[in-house]
């Protein structure tokens, strides 16, 4: 058998990490878009359904032309993910593909068709087929592309907690064991509520923009105030849901990546009776041990504690990464041994200790491409900001959604309030905090907040993303595969081209995007 | 179930997918010839709207054509998506191209103009269908590759001694090219060329099919004739040359050699699979005389249905064609660079128990094909004319 060995690029590495990471960010601009907005154009189809007015026909048409137009992208940049890990991660597609290929295999035959064939019948079946089975066609599609959401994040979620599966040393790879575990992750369940939520808050704040701008430019009033009240629902549950996710998150993680949320709040050094901090020097006293252990003395370790090693709450030590790298290393040796024992047919006698020592240390196998201790620590500054980012504007939207629902809504006494509160500092028109002219209802001032925090929501969700797969690193599968492991064999300078190819078509084509997004809201609704 | 039924039914499966993403590439077949069926714009505005209601079913099956491979033959994934790098970059670049094409090209604010797309979805509909036909091809002629699975553990020489920094990778591609030294090969481009001749053909009788408009219905007439001369020289070519030549066969210890008229012995041997093939060719032949002789008669047809008999006919075909390289000990990647590291469907499949579950998820292939035809025929329940287009609000 032929033995090529080569050296590694490190530029094959880098560039293959940056064209996942500008396709997976591209995609991520787009994908929300999508799932926020229809639940909001499924809401608007389903007032028709039920008033049959031309009104809200029009309303439904509109959200889902911008949803056509946003929709084209985010299935153009979908499928270069999906063959990338082919393409650029080849060593990771075979060490880990009988698992990683199901979900994405179940997610095309079960969502993505049903996203493709009732996404048809939404935009071209309005004079073809009945307004019942029309509407079911908009609720499938976002059907569709929830469900294509949940199989990719089951796939997503395995990368950052492996469950499932057991190595097989003589397929030299890692086979499913258990279907369920793989898809019913408690970390892949988090992960797609938080996902889906937060792109719901995204819809919702692109609804608030567009509105905001008709708005003030008082034009398609009705369809703007009639919008916003379904963006302000949708948002503000999905804001709140988002928090209450992303706590959960937070303590999944806290459980089966410590070092992500070590460098999450930039914690060197761990202990007991840790406080969160909201930025440096400033901190909810409890508030980390509360996250992590949900008691208030509980220990949370720091990256030192985690390079070095320490004592559990369990009583149980946990190794330094140095000792992690050793027994990775004689896992790996222990493999070879066995496959070369294999090779000149021992008997299971003599192959039994070198299975035995590759179990014992296979959970650290990864470390055993590990040389320096160091390489483990993933960026404390954009793991650090990233998180505090998406927090903050987390918490913004809540407050712009509540007060949203409080002016569009006659919410008993508290909407009240909230106008004459207003009126008291000026941020509202005395002659409209008693009224419940519609059209009023929105002070000018929220309106451009509405179109403001459009880019706010994005640049949430990316940190969201940021977090998400910046805390994880080096590590393609946690612990087991590392970057520079699961790489295809390519020249660098093959890869820095399509790196650069793609960006130039996907930035050319956003900015096509954007352009035609907004002389369609400058034509409004009408046809 | 044992793991050999396995192994074939999911290399049945992907080959299904395949010759349906084949017979899909009808809409690549049409946008390939935007500029020569629609002379004015608003002829071409007619034809991007008749395949643009169907772009998507070919997009997704190359979605689910591409995870099923993953999820069944990893290996193959990683080895020939990895290694022939730029082959398949470059089919998706084409597809990303046509995903936004149609619904940029005639919108208000497409600051590149309608012309650029309508090149996009030309540049899609010869490249995706030459490429990906240039990509099967390979099942039969072979790719220059490695693979070394010993590759994961010999790379620890890399910790003992520091200076030698040794890739794990399994997967090597034997040259510098990366999967475009395929097109070198002139049996792998007349294999595409016939793939992408099939796709025109099916194009036009789609259009025949989906467009009531007389002027563009007899402009596919000419098109379609020279297509399928074109094609049927082309594939007749290449199934003489396939049958032929030596094939990849295995032992059962998996040992990869060389066998004489392997693919002959193949459809001799599994005889019910050439059977198949010759219904294929006959049905897709069908589907375009009876397009051709009438229409020289009379000039505009009101019903066009070959697409019906050449799509199916199509998909009879490729799937036969597609087992052949596979079933029967036979090498379906095979390595030009090292014999031995040639694929077949039991060095490169899923586990016994991934396959096993898949099995089951693949019984909901029924219910999404018959929600995707329920749904085709709702929106084909009336041809396209021009007064559909010029009143439709999402109109292309």
């Amino acid at each position: 058998m032929t033995n090529l060995l080569l050296n590694i690029d490190a530029g094959t590495i880098d560039w293959s990490r940056a064209q996942f990471a500008l396709t997976a960010i591209y995609h991520w601009l787009f994908v929300p878009l999508t799932l926020g907005l229809a639940v909001i154009m499924g809401i608007a189809e389903t007032f028709y359904y039920k008033k049959r007015t031309a009104f809200w026909k029009k309303t439904a048409q509109f959200w889902q032309r911008l949803f056509g137009v946003n929709f084209a992208m985010g299935v153009a940049t979908g499928i270069i993910l999906e063959f990338e890990f082919g393409t650029n991660w080849s060593n990771y597609s075979w060490f880990v593909g009988d698992i990683f290929g199901a979900p994405l295999a179940v997610e095309g035959i079960v969502a993505f068709f049903m996203e493709s064939t009732f996404v048809a019948v939404m935009f071209f079946g309005w004079k073809k087929v009945s307004a019942g089975f029309h509407l079911a066609s908009t609720w499938l599609t976002g059907l569709g592309a929830t469900i294509s959401a949940w199989w990719i994040l089951v796939a997503n979620a395995w990368m950052q907690y492996p469950v499932g599966c057991e190595f097989n040393p003589d397929t030299m790879r890692n086979e499913m064991t258990s279907f369920l575990e793989v898809a019913l992750s408690p970390f892949a369940i988090d992960k797609f509520c938080h996902t889906v939520i937060s792109s719901w808050i995204i819809g919702a704040v692109f609804v608030c923009a567009v509105c905001g701008w008709y708005l003030l430019k008082k034009r398609e009033t009705e369809l703007a105030i009639e919008s916003l009240k379904i963006a302000a629902v949708v948002g503000f549950v999905a804001a709140m849901g988002a928090g209450a996710t992303g706590h959960k998150s937070g303590q999944t993680v806290a459980q089966v990546q410590p070092m992500k949320l070590a460098a999450m709040e930039a914690l060197y050094d761990g202990g007991n009776e840790m406080g969160l901090k909201i930025i440096e020097g400033v901190e909810v006293p409890y508030g980390l041990s509360m996250m992590a252990t949900n008691t208030i003395d509980g220990f949370v370790p720091g990256i030192n504690d985690l390079l070095n090693g320490y004592k559990k709450a369990d009583g149980s030590w946990e190794p330094s990464v140095n000792e992690k790298m050793e027994r990775g290393r004689s896992a790996i040796q222990s493999l070879a041994e066995y496959r070369r024992l294999k090779a000149e047919g021992a008997s299971e006698e003599a192959l039994s200790p070198h299975l035995s020592v590759l179990k014992e240390n296979y959970q650290y196998f990864g470390y055993g491409y590990v040389k320096d201790a160091n390489d483990v620590v993933p960026s404390v500054f954009i793991n650090f900001w990233a998180f505090r980012v998406m927090v903050g504007l987390g918490c913004l939207f809540i407050a712009f959604f509540g007060l949203m629902l409080l002016l569009v809504f006659r919410v008993p006494l508290l909407s009240v309030i909230t106008r004459r509160l207003l009126s008291a500092f000026g941020l509202m028109d005395e002659r409209h905090s008693d009224g419940w002219q519609m059209a009023d209802s929105v002070p000018r001032w929220l309106c451009w907040a509405s179109i403001l925090l459009l880019p706010m929501a994005y640049i949430c969700s990316e940190s969201g993303w940021l977090v998400a797969e910046f805390g994880r690193q080096p590590w393609t599968i946690q612990d087991m595969l590392p970057t520079w492991a699961a790489v295809s064999d390519l020249q660098s300078s093959s890869v820095m081209i399509t790196f650069f190819l793609f960006l130039i078509l996907f930035t050319t084509m956003l900015a096509v995007e954007i352009n035609i997004l907004l002389k369609q809201i400058k034509k409004g609704p009408s046809l | 179930m044992t793991y050999e039924f396995l192994q074939h039914y999911w290399c049945f499966i992907v080959s299904l997918l395949g010759a349906l993403l084949v017979f899909l590439l009808f809409v690549q077949g049409a946008n390939s010839m935007i500029f020569a069926l629609g002379k004015t714009s608003q002829e071409r505005r007619l034809l991007i709207n008749s395949t643009g209601r169907k772009w998507e079913f070919t997009f997704t099956t190359l979605v689910t054509f591409g995870g099923a491979f993953f999820a069944s033959f990893p290996l193959f994934y990683s080895t020939s998506f990895g290694g022939a790098y730029w082959l398949w970059m470059l089919i998706l670049f084409s597809f990303v191209l046509q995903a936004v094409s149609y619904e940029f090209q005639n919108k208000l604010g497409n600051f590149l103009g309608p012309k650029t797309f309508q090149y996009f979805l030309v540049f899609n509909g010869i490249m995706g269908p030459l490429l990906l036909g240039g990509a099967v091809a390979t099942f039969f002629e072979g790719s220059n590759f490695i693979v070394e699975k010993g590759n994961l553990i010999n790379s620890q020489l890399s910790t003992v001694n520091p200076q030698l920094e040794l890739t794990p990778v399994i997967s090597h591609w034997a040259n510098a090219s990366h999967g475009l030294d395929a097109l070198l090969n002139p049996w792998v481009l007349i294999f595409g060329l016939a793939v992408l001749y099939l796709s025109r053909v099916l194009g036009t009788l789609y259009i025949k099919n989906n467009i009531d408009d007389d002027v563009i219905r007899r402009r596919a007439n000419y098109q379609l004739v020279a297509s399928a001369v074109i094609f049927v020289v082309l594939f007749v070519a290449y199934l003489v040359h396939l049958m032929m030549k030596d094939g990849y066969a295995y032992d059962e210890s998996g040992l990869i050699m060389m066998e004489p008229y392997k693919y002959l012995n193949n459809a001799l041997d599994m005889w019910y699979l050439s059977l198949v093939l010759l219904i294929g060719v006959v049905l897709v032949l069908y589907g375009i005389i009876k397009e051709v002789y009438p229409v020289t008669l009379h000039p505009s047809p009101i019903t066009s249905n070959g697409i019906w008999y050449a799509g199916i006919g199509t998909v009879l075909t490729v799937l036969p064609l597609l087992l052949l390289s596979a079933w029967n000990n036979t090498a379906y990647y095979p390595s030009t660079a090292d014999l031995q590291s040639s694929l077949t469907i039991e060095n490169s499949c899923s586990s016994y128990f991934t396959l096993n579950t898949m099995f089951w998820v693949s019984l909901l292939v029924p219910f999404v094909l018959a929600y995707i035809v329920y749904a085709w025929r709702k929106i084909d329940s009336r041809k396209i004319d021009r007064a559909e287009i010029a009143n439709d609000d999402h109109a292309y």
